[in-house]
């Protein structure tokens, strides 16, 4: 509507580019802590994220092979090797003392406390030479200041998923989250749908009374359940346990699932159901066979919410379903403890939240179009 | 036995449960107690359909009252009693007892910045987020990468941002790109951001701000695409402006979406738990109601003390919950 008036060209460039910035400004963090959970912990602690594509100046202490790996030439002993296991990193200063770790430039050679001498070629590789046979145990200490080509790696990953005996393990929170959020989801639609049906599509008095009734509970802040539905819990032997972070959920979950298919249901054409009521269909009948089938979008909203909801909450789990044993943990309640026991450890943080964002993510982007549409019709009327 | 199989087993138990209970009840009701059959047929037709809505909202009621219902009251009265004396009925004491503490009342004044901060920033941006992407050819794109965030856990986002803001010390290599930015542009010491009485509220703020944002932006746009061509053609016809045609014309008619936006991210702030939960617990002057109530009911075990934060936070939804309740009834009729 904007060509109407002939400014468009005029202005568009500036629009593209502030939502080029707006959307690089929302990108940032994420990306930052994606880039960060495929790289070692010397990377992230020495260089920005945003350095990560280009190479990375460190600094690091090697030993050398021990003496034990000398071999005689003529009259040389020798020890000869590469200090880095993979190709691409460049030296360009070392030292043989953690007082002067640039005191040589690379293919310079260093005079040793033991009388050897010592070459490290820009490459990593390096020769101790001596004219008599080099004693002692351990190898000698290299500080190189080298330049390494970015690296990336999925230690990270399998450090908290596979490796099951790891106190950092992130497999076991997984597959206890995923257990909380299925059924979690299931349930509260099929209680929710039939209700909402009787509230669409049934008349009784009261309907308009109940109606109002599940607005208002659609607000009630959940902190207000905590401390007397774990008193029933406990008092009815749930205890802390899946059972009662599922119906926790299941009742937490109820106003909006009951609000969002009632507003739907209500919009199915009268026809159709008048139609099949003549034809002598039960209640029950219709409801399987034509409401549910046609609620499907609403169906699928409210199942994404929910799953979002449960899959991403934290305070739910942590009053009804961690007991002291920590069975039972989620991810996000791993994370937390992560944040306190490995705060400045950002490879496991990082990796360990991306673990956790993964799922969601991939749900959000598969089904965006159904979470926008639950999204306007709980809101915008 | 395993969890994941005890999950399946109670989808099971749940799903067939429910199915079982609708279809077994609607038999009972049509065929035992008011059969369509026999002298009274048409009769008990009538009353069968006067019950039957009941045995479709039974399960969710009852699942609504006792989990919903119930504990509000509860909670008033947990509010009211003391714990240690046994539950004896101890007046306002726990209200009074809340009063005078410093940490209730950095709560309160921490959460009325947040609820000021928070939906009026997510929703300016959302607005304005919505009027650009509306314009251009990538806009559902550039949509779907800002309204991402919304399927990030609040502990998530804690954690993405947390590096933002991670700070090292002054003349090392900063990882936190807010550092780094910072240090760049002026060349000062590196800040611990979260640590910075009354400015590090705004840095967890932010996060609550990234998030939110998409979702007003989701609605708004809708809303500004809802706006009738005309008004902004005459508009145009007029003379006016791309700003006095955003401000004057396109505003004033979304008005009503604008306040649904600003409500529902209030409810979320009144709630918001889990970003000073992971960031900051509530040290250095960060704490809010929902973190604070935490502390009492799970911490210090206080509950009389946890449920009267409880209820101060119910106080201040109440009169959301009022406005919609009233939309409600009105939209019924």
């Amino acid at each position: 509507m904007e060509n109407i008036a002939g400014h468009k060209s005029s202005l568009s460039w500036v629009v593209n580019i502030s939502v080029v910035l707006l959307v690089a400004l929302w990108m940032l963090p994420t990306v930052g802590l994606l880039v960060s959970s495929f790289r070692t912990a010397d990377q992230i602690s020495t260089s920005g994220w945003w350095r990560a594509l280009a190479p990375s100046e460190q600094n690091i202490k090697i030993r050398a092979n021990g003496p034990d790996t000398q071999v005689q030439q003529g009259d040389l002993f020798v020890i000869e090797g590469q200090l880095f296991d993979e190709t691409g990193a460049e030296i360009s200063v070392w030292g043989i003392s953690s007082r002067a770790i640039d005191a040589f430039a690379a293919g310079e050679t260093a005079e040793l406390k033991n009388g050897a001498r010592l070459t490290v070629q820009a490459d990593g590789a390096y020769r101790i030479e001596h004219n008599e046979e080099i004693t002692g145990k351990r190898g000698q200490r290299i500080f190189v200041t080298a330049t390494t080509p970015p690296e990336f790696t999925f230690d990270n990953y399998d450090l908290l998923l596979f490796q099951g005996d790891n106190t950092d393990s992130m497999g076991r929170a997984f597959i206890s989250t995923l257990t909380v959020t299925i059924p979690a989801t299931i349930i509260p639609i099929v209680v929710a749908a039939f209700a909402a049906y009787a509230l669409a599509w049934m008349d009784f008095p009261g309907r308009a009374l109940l109606i109002a009734f599940i607005v208002g509970l659609l607000v009630v802040p959940l902190q207000l359940a905590l401390i007397p539905l774990l008193k029933l819990h406990l008092s009815i032997g749930i205890g802390k346990g899946y059972l009662g972070a599922w119906l926790a959920h299941t009742g937490f979950g109820l106003p909006l699932a009951i609000y969002l298919l009632r507003n739907y249901m209500v919009g199915l054409p009268r026809d159709i159901i008048e139609n099949a009521r003549v034809d002598g269909a039960t209640e029950f009948q219709i409801f399987v066979k034509i409401i549910l089938p046609l609620s499907f979008p609403a169906l699928a909203s409210f199942a994404i919410f929910q799953f979002l909801w449960t899959w991403n909450d934290l305070l739910v789990a942590k009053v009804f379903l961690i007991d002291s044993t920590g069975q039972t943990t989620v991810m996000t309640n791993r994370i937390v403890e992560l944040l306190g026991t490995r705060g400045g450890n950002w490879e496991i943080l990082a990796t360990a939240a991306f673990v956790s964002i993964a799922v969601p993510l991939a749900v959000f982007f598969a089904m965006q179009k159904y979470l926008v549409r639950g999204l306007l019709a709980g809101s915008v009327k | 036995m395993h969890p994941a199989i005890l999950g399946l087993v109670t989808i099971a138990i749940g799903v067939g449960g429910c199915v079982g209970y609708f279809y077994l009840s609607n038999m009972v009701l049509d065929h035992v107690i008011f059969p369509a059959r026999g002298p009274n047929a048409g009769k008990n037709i009538n009353r069968a359909n006067q019950i039957r809505p009941w045995l479709f909202l039974f399960p969710a009621l009852f699942a609504l009252c006792l989990y919903l219902a119930y504990p509000v009251v509860e909670t008033l009265r947990l509010s009211l009693t003391d714990r240690d004396a046994d539950g004896a009925f101890v007046g306002l004491a726990n209200y009074t007892q809340m009063m005078s503490e410093a940490k209730f009342w950095e709560a309160m004044r921490n959460n009325m910045l947040w609820l000021i901060v928070v939906p009026a920033l997510s929703t300016a941006f959302g607005l304005l987020a919505a009027q650009l992407t509306d314009r251009i050819r990538w806009g559902n794109l550039a949509k779907s990468l800002i309204f991402m965030p919304m399927a990030i856990s609040f502990v998530g986002a804690a954690v993405i941002w947390k590096l933002v803001y991670d700070a090292r010390p002054a003349g090392t290599d900063q990882i936190g790109i807010l550092n780094a930015v910072y240090i760049w542009m002026t060349g000062a010491e590196p800040q611990t951001w979260l640590t910075l009485p009354f400015w590090n509220s705004f840095f967890l703020m932010a996060v609550l701000v990234w998030i939110q944002t998409g979702f007003a932006m989701v609605i708004l746009s809708a809303a500004l695409r809802g706006i009738p061509e005309e008004t902004v053609e005459a508009a145009i016809v007029d003379g006016a402006g791309p700003m006095q045609i955003f401000f004057k014309i396109k505003v004033p008619q979304i008005k009503s979406t604008i306040m649904v936006v600003w409500t529902t991210i209030t409810l979320v702030v009144l709630k918001v738990f889990d970003i000073v939960f992971a960031m900051t617990n509530g040290q250095w002057e960060t704490q809010v109601l929902a973190n604070y109530m935490y502390d009492k009911l799970f911490r210090s075990n206080d509950w009389g003390v946890g449920s009267a934060a409880a209820m101060v936070i119910m106080l201040l939804v109440l009169p959301i919950l009022i406005w919609n309740v009233r939309n409600a009834r009105q939209e019924m009729r």
